[in-house]
């Protein structure tokens, strides 16, 4: 790509040169701040990671930590007892709620699309886990005693029809599918309120790809003799696929970096309360690695097959 | 009778039936958080109230609107997420379209960089954040001009800021989206616009802007709303301000100590009295919410039925 050109002698911008100019012109909100702010910060906590704080009165002093400045991060890898389990036990977590997040918001959305009596309501309260889930409003209800206290009542109430009702028993009793997949059923009936309130954002990005579609290649198919089933295999689902790998991404992301997650949780402790700032970074910067491999494998699968409207 | 139309009687049953399943798991907690606003302690322990209270008071809502010093933290919040959102909105439109339309060296890699941004959790960089927003300077400047750099702790500036770069709350999901909806537009109505003789920048705001409008109510929405519930960076940059979450937080703290303050024999904080704080608080902050966003469903849906002439 030739930029620039020499014209009379002059240096100029070529075609290719002026529209590379006004996308950089474009995005210069994020160029500067990512290398204004955020890549000084991401620098300085990696500096943290590999050292040793000592917190004084005016300011902080750093220390090289032992082992070329690997301390903290062999400290994770090889003696803590909960960190490897932990990131594992998150990454294992992810794998089905990915899976059912997706698969629901489809489903949701494709049903919101539509037309029935009601259907604005529905739209409202369908989105309305995005609020519920915002923020201090989940920290307080999960640390609130009396709506426990409530759900673990009514649970305990219907002990006596749950044999009837789990759905795993009674797969294991009437069919012979795997237990695999007869646990993750269970897992998906089961979970069913935290798929639902997890699936808010990714409704709406869906929703919104829907109607983006445009009509006329419905009329167009229906005109030629196509069913329903085929225009939705034929149309919906490739317009509707770049969406799905935002989805899948951001799904992934979620789960991984919830306040929830035990290994964010962990990382808190250990810096806020433990006040070992270093080794919380070095736990921080491991398990960000271990994302940033599983969304770049994720992303690559799933984009071989994304369809492009151009 | 024909078989398409049974058929389509049978489906909108199944539809029915599972939209209003649905509807019900995610309304139920609401219900129950509502039911348990409205009871007097009493009915907490008495258990043959269900649901229903026993004894209808207005009383938490008064304590709780209070407590939270209402009016006051509603207009604070509300002007501190507007700002911030409408900010990130243009600042993520402006880089999701460069983005999603100009070919320049590095787009690839610079685009990488928007998903590291957002992939980074913001636990790693709160430390080095509030040091930077705490003795806050631009090179050097404000340091030679005033003799010390500015302390932006308890103001809205650093919200502003990083609304203004795209390195807020989840920015990079924003402009991810907003990119794939700029992908997914026909170019040949930015080539007419060129054609004739429009600018890059007026393109931008006259063509795709008001085809944008779905997905920029959308974004909008979203941002307010974490804006809004926030407690990670509002707890970081305004340890003394009362925004919504800080004051849900502190509610049932700061009710029990202006009753003992004034006399009351509240000594002991039940935790009963606590949850129905905390119940009645989230429902206040909720409510706001609400209205906004039965108000922006409305306009979302004519922005997309604009959006289908075009597309």
């Amino acid at each position: 790509m030739k930029l620039f050109k020499k014209r009379n002698g002059k240096l100029r911008l070529t075609l290719r040169g002026k529209d590379a100019l006004s996308g950089y012109l474009f995005i210069l909100p994020f160029l500067l701040g990512f290398f204004g702010l955020f890549l000084p910060m991401i620098l300085q906590s990696i500096s943290f990671s590999f050292s040793n704080m000592e917190v004084g009165t005016d300011g902080y002093v750093l220390s090289k930590a032992a082992n070329h400045g690997f301390e903290h991060y062999i400290r994770a890898l090889t003696i803590d007892p909960d960190f490897n389990l932990s990131v594992l036990n998150s990454i294992r977590d992810m794998w089905s709620n990915v899976l059912l997040v997706i698969i629901f918001s489809f489903f949701a959305a494709n049903l919101l699309n539509q037309k029935f009596h009601g259907r604005a309501i529905a739209r409202s309260i369908f989105f309305f886990p995005v609020i519920l889930t915002s923020g201090i409003i989940l920290s307080i209800e999960q640390s609130d005693l009396l709506l426990s206290t409530m759900n673990s009542e009514t649970a305990q109430n219907s002990s006596g029809i749950s044999d009837f009702l789990n759905i795993a028993i009674f797969l294991s009793n009437y069919t012979s599918l795997p237990a695999g997949v007869i646990s993750f059923l269970s897992e998906a009936v089961t979970g069913i309120y935290d798929i639902v309130i997890a699936s808010g954002v990714q409704i709406l990005v869906f929703l919104a790809g829907l109607q983006s579609i445009s009509p006329s290649l419905y009329e167009a198919s229906n005109m030629e003799g196509a069913t329903g089933w085929e225009n939705f295999w034929k149309i919906t689902f490739p317009m509707i696929s770049p969406l799905i790998l935002v989805n899948a991404l951001y799904t992934i992301i979620d789960s991984f970096t919830s306040a929830g997650n035990d290994v964010m949780s962990s990382i808190k402790t250990t810096i806020f309360t433990e006040v070992k700032y270093g080794f919380g970074s070095a736990m921080a910067w491991l398990y960000f690695l271990a994302i940033a491999l599983i969304l770049i494998l994720v992303g690559g699968i799933i984009s071989k097959k994304v369809f492009y409207y151009d | 009778m024909t078989t398409a139309s049974i058929t389509r009687a049978i489906w909108s049953l199944f539809r029915a039936v599972i939209v209003i399943g649905i509807c019900f798991v995610i309304l139920y907690p609401v219900f129950i958080k509502l039911s348990v606003a409205f009871m007097d302690e009493k009915d907490l322990y008495d258990s043959s109230v269900v649901y229903i209270p026993k004894n209808f008071t207005w009383q938490n809502f008064r304590v709780a609107w209070e407590g939270m010093d209402y009016t006051k933290t509603f207009v604070s919040t509300f002007t501190l997420s507007f700002l911030t959102s409408v900010i990130q909105l243009f600042a993520c439109l402006l880089t999701a379209y460069g983005f999603a339309r100009f070919k320049f060296p590095g787009k690839n890699l610079l685009f990488g960089c928007v998903i590291l941004t957002l992939i980074v959790p913001p636990q790693i960089i709160m430390l080095p954040l509030f040091m930077h927003f705490r003795f806050f300077d631009f090179a050097g400047i404000l340091e030679a001009v005033t003799g010390k750099p500015l302390n932006l702790i308890d103001t809205d500036a650093p919200f502003f800021l990083q609304a203004a770069l795209t390195i807020g709350f989840k920015n990079g999901l924003y402009i991810y989206l907003l990119r794939q909806f700029f992908r997914g537009m026909p170019k040949e109505l930015e080539e007419a616009a060129h054609v004739d003789g429009c600018n890059r920048f007026r393109t931008f705001l006259q063509i795709m802007l008001p085809s944008a409008v779905p997905m920029m109510v959308t974004v909008f929405l979203f941002g307010f709303v974490w804006q809004w519930t926030d407690s990670f960076f509002s707890g970081l940059y305004l340890p003394t301000k009362k925004v919504m979450a800080s004051a849900l937080s502190s509610l049932a703290a700061s009710v029990s100590s202006s009753y003992s303050s004034s006399g009351g024999s509240l000594t002991f904080v039940s935790p009963g009295f606590t949850s129905m704080m905390n119940n009645t608080g989230v429902i206040l902050i909720i409510v706001p919410l609400l209205v906004l966003y039965l108000i922006s469903q409305k306009s979302f849906v004519e922005g997309i039925e604009r959006s289908g002439i075009v597309g």
